[in-house]
């Protein structure tokens, strides 16, 4: 596969999950492992830029494709204001949650580039954060937003 | 191994009162911040628990040969291999370490094993064969009071007020004033909340490695290194000085990393095997591998003159405290001292009792005691206003504390306490207008799954009112050690604070990096990384980190100053000094134990207010849920970072906000029924409101900056206030939270 712009080959069970292969094959722990059944949103890439869940996908899947994580997003030209929102707004507390939001904004973004309210809400309603209360985060989308 | 939880400042020279991004942003941004799951050195090992199977047994026999006989599997131990003390405790060393002779809960460790992969570490510990003789489970709090002992012994020698019942691990009882004082008007409720999970997003990981001299260091994400450190040592059976604990980074914690989780395990693992172990707990464990909030059922009764002034609060509180004592007798405490909220009470007679049943063990959670008495408390004062037909507002202002009145407990407020202030400036926040119908579905009660056309929708506004204490209270000598180090490179000047303070997200790094840029001339400023080589800094939880470690660094700089005065100013370039302090809040007391009456001036350091209007929105045919907007205001007697401030106010009142309308931990038997995200909902985006914020700065005479803790007031006060807008717009009593939909729907 192609993993953050890298020609990547890995030799794992094509059955464990993207997310598997990503953290314990191939060390790139920036894809969070938080509940392994899509329900949080932590180890969010994209997938020939399609957001999806890496612990839901299987490694050989991935087989041939395109895959970002949160480790490759200093390489595209679309990112740093996102980045830059989050810490200038203050959405990021543990930060367990944040590469998957980062992604998931990026997302969000290059497909709505200035999202109404709704539209960060749903957007990002599959990125589950425990310390925020998400204001934050979403003042740093709208901020993304207006820098892009 | 990378050392995680140091920290240099990105953009220097923020001082106290200044927003400032997180110094740890940008890391986390990027993914580079090593979380403890995130940890691996090569030819790590990986543990696994075998968890007890039923909530209530005997152990007849535990058989682990077919799981060592697993290729890859390197250790398979039991309560047997424990070397020291085989049980452990943050206040009472009631819990096995792995189980004895008996389970009191379903997921308890009964065996732990290490493996080459957490794949095959998983499948040696399903195949260890532990036969059991199953007994009735004690799922039901007032049944407990009345059966057998889930304990041998009695844990009774504390100082505390005698009760002999089945099963209690503590009870507090609080007489004031004339308790049978008879008022105008009475108004009477029983309440009732779920179990809710503190639902941290990095799971319970970390890992030991031995020093090859019967020695360990563990890597570990925690609220207090040193609480850890001691408990360790005990079961391991090892001096302090043979095992040191390093902070890993911290994915949330909320009061749910302050019992062990793997620690002992994994030390005894990686003692045994001579490697490196790993663990990391997957969800589903997590949600049974960490202590929850306490259940809670609550009878109340508050008595009044017809002109609103409060004559006397009689409440009793009956908590969950699950198999193990956890943080439970000061949990239960915390629940009788703040029980009436922050009132003039001139007349109390309050009982708190936690006990022990075949629950999953109960423990801290942010707020600790104060959620379950807040929202008793102030659906009482609503019910109180409706009886009187008086404004719920103005019964609360006429009733608001000030300094200088007496508490229950007979603590008097000593400083100024803005409540009355902070009610005013609530109200003074502007609620949206209704919005018109039709709309997006997405802004249904529901969102899009509402198939209605909102013909079903009540609004409703409803207002609540807390105070919590900070820092540890009851005479516990509460402290926290901070070395600075100053250091001229001849380049520039940079100050290094080394302190076992644990920022798990909350934003302590940057208060400590801004009272050094506060007190010092300096260029720049380091945070080592956090562990017990050093002094203790005391547990990051009960809204006293901040209070007390800055203080620590305070008083370090203050003394680098009159060092730095001495040698003419300045440093020589090369030269190093560094100064180690600790800091201690005023003296607190107990209580007395049969009168619940303080035995010295004061029991809590301090209290800091916080008062919520929230509106909803309810599909009453559907039972469903829309909350609107939340405006707060909280004192919080000085802003050190206003952004990470807010950021505790608005992750406090969404965990609140959970707690009242989706979420609880189910159990039935004693047997968690939804430990998955997919069942236990915790509030996402579109479940989360705008929210409007002031912050009260009215300084606290005796804290650094005047500070007071933020953590806990906003998670207290959202779940009342979230229940009273509910009963506004249902009219319906809704006694019981998380409110769920068949409550409303149905309307019991």
């Amino acid at each position: 596969m192609t993993l953050n712009g890298a020609d990547v080959a890995v030799e794992t069970d094509p059955l464990r999950s993207l997310l598997t292969a990503l953290r314990d094959e191939l060390g790139l722990y920036g894809s969070k492992n938080a509940c392994e059944q899509g329900e949080c949103g932590s180890c969010s890439v994209l997938l020939d830029g399609t957001l999806v869940c890496g612990c839901l996908v299987a490694a050989g899947q991935a087989h041939g494709r395109e895959v970002v994580t949160v480790e490759g997003l200093d390489d595209l030209s679309d990112t740093h204001h996102v980045q830059q929102a989050f810490a200038d707004a203050g959405a990021v507390q543990c930060g367990f949650c944040t590469p998957g939001l980062v992604i998931a904004t990026v997302d969000l973004l290059r497909r709505t580039p200035r999202p109404s309210d709704d539209q960060v809400r749903e957007a990002l309603s599959g990125n589950l954060c425990r310390c925020t209360g998400y204001q934050k985060v979403i003042d740093a989308v709208h901020q993304a937003a207006e820098a892009g | 191994m990378t050392a995680t939880g140091s920290a240099t400042e990105t953009r220097p020279g923020g001082r106290v009162g200044d927003r400032m991004e997180k110094v740890d942003a940008w890391d986390k941004i990027h993914g580079r911040f090593e979380y403890a799951s995130d940890l691996n050195r090569p030819g790590m090992l990986f543990g696994w628990a075998a968890r007890a199977a039923h909530a209530h047994a005997r152990i007849l026999s535990i058989d682990t040969s077919q799981a060592e006989a697993i290729e890859g599997v390197h250790a398979v131990l039991t309560a047997a291999d424990v070397p020291g003390r085989k049980t452990f405790g943050l206040e009472i060393a009631d819990q096995p370490v792995l189980a004895m002779d008996r389970i009191r809960y379903r997921g308890e460790a009964v065996a732990i094993v290490a493996a080459d992969d957490p794949a095959t570490a998983r499948r040696a510990a399903a195949a260890v064969v532990v036969a059991y003789e199953e007994l009735p489970p004690i799922a039901d709090p007032e049944q407990a009071l009345e059966s057998e002992r889930l304990h041998g012994e009695q844990w009774q020698d504390h100082g505390w007020h005698e009760d002999r019942r089945p099963n209690v691990i503590r009870t507090v009882v609080v007489r004031h004033g004339d308790p049978d004082a008879p008022g105008e008007v009475a108004v009477s409720g029983v309440y009732e909340l779920g179990r809710q999970d503190p639902a941290f997003l990095g799971p319970e990981a970390g890992m030991a490695i031995p020093d090859g001299e019967g020695g360990v260091d563990i890597h570990v994400a925690t609220q207090w290194l040193h609480q850890d450190l001691h408990q360790v040592t005990a079961s391991l059976g090892l001096p302090d000085e043979k095992v040191r604990i390093h902070l890993a980074g911290v994915g949330g914690a909320f009061g749910g990393r302050e019992d062990l989780s793997g620690q002992i395990h994994t030390a005894m693992l990686a003692l045994r095997t001579g490697r490196p172990v790993k663990f990391s707990y997957p969800r589903d464990e997590s949600f049974i591998g960490h202590v929850h909030r306490h259940p809670a059922k609550i009878w109340a009764e508050h008595r009044a003159l017809r002109d609103g002034t409060l004559v006397n609060v009689r409440m009793r509180l009956l908590l969950d405290g699950g198999a193990y004592a956890s943080g439970s007798p000061a949990v239960t405490f915390n629940a009788a001292t703040m029980t009436c909220g922050p009132y003039l009470v001139p007349n109390a007679l309050i009982e708190a009792t936690t006990v022990y049943t075949n629950n999953p063990p109960a423990g801290a959670m942010r707020g600790f005691g104060v959620v379950q008495s807040c929202y008793a408390a102030e659906s009482q004062m609503d019910a109180l206003a409706r009886e009187l037909g008086m404004d719920p507002i103005e019964l609360r202002v006429q009733n608001a504390l000030a300094e200088g009145d007496v508490l229950p407990t007979g603590d008097r407020i000593l400083h100024p306490l803005p409540v009355a202030e902070t009610i005013r400036r609530c109200m003074a926040l502007e609620p949206p207008e209704a919005e018109p119908l039709p709309r997006d579905p997405i802004r249904l009660p529901g969102g899009a799954g509402n198939t209605t056309k909102g013909e079903g929708i009540r609004r409703g506004i409803g207002f609540a009112l807390t105070y919590k204490n900070c820092c540890y209270s009851a005479g516990y000598d509460d402290y926290s050690a901070a070395r600075v180090r100053l250091i001229d490179s001849g380049a520039d000047v940079v100050a290094e604070v080394r302190s076992a303070a644990v920022e798990f997200g909350q934003g302590l790094t940057n208060v400590l990096i801004q009272v050094v840029h506060t007190e010092l001339d300096v260029d720049r400023v380091v945070i080592a990384p956090a562990s017990t080589t050093l002094d203790s800094s005391g547990s990051t939880s009960a809204s006293r980190q901040t209070w007390m470690s800055a203080g620590a660094v305070r008083l370090c700089c203050e003394a680098l100053r009159e060092e730095l005065d001495s040698l003419g100013g300045r440093l020589a370039p090369g030269q190093t000094i560094e100064v180690e302090r600790v800091y201690r809040h005023a003296e607190t007391s107990p209580l007395d134990p049969d009168s619940g009456q303080v035995l010295g001036e004061r029991s809590h350091v301090g209290y800091a207010c916080a008062a919520m209007r929230v509106v909803v929105e309810v599909d009453v045919d559907l039972g469903l849920v829309r909350v609107v907007w939340i405006g707060t205001a909280q004192d919080v007697g000085k802003a050190i970072n206003p952004l990470a401030v807010e950021g505790q106010i608005e992750g406090g009142i969404t965990q609140g906000l959970g707690l009242g309308v989706m979420e609880e931990l189910i159990t039935e038997g004693g047997v968690v029924q939804n430990a998955s995200f997919t069942d236990y909902l915790i509030p996402t985006t579109l479940d989360v409101p705008p929210m409007d914020i002031d912050l009260i700065e009215l300084p606290h005479p005796e804290s650094p900056y005047g500070l007071k803790g933020v953590g806990e007031p906003p998670a207290v006060v959202a779940t009342a206030a979230i229940a009273s807008a509910l009963r506004d717009a249902t009219g319906l009593p809704l006694p019981r939270v998380p409110v769920r939909p068949a409550d409303i729907a149905l309307g019991r």
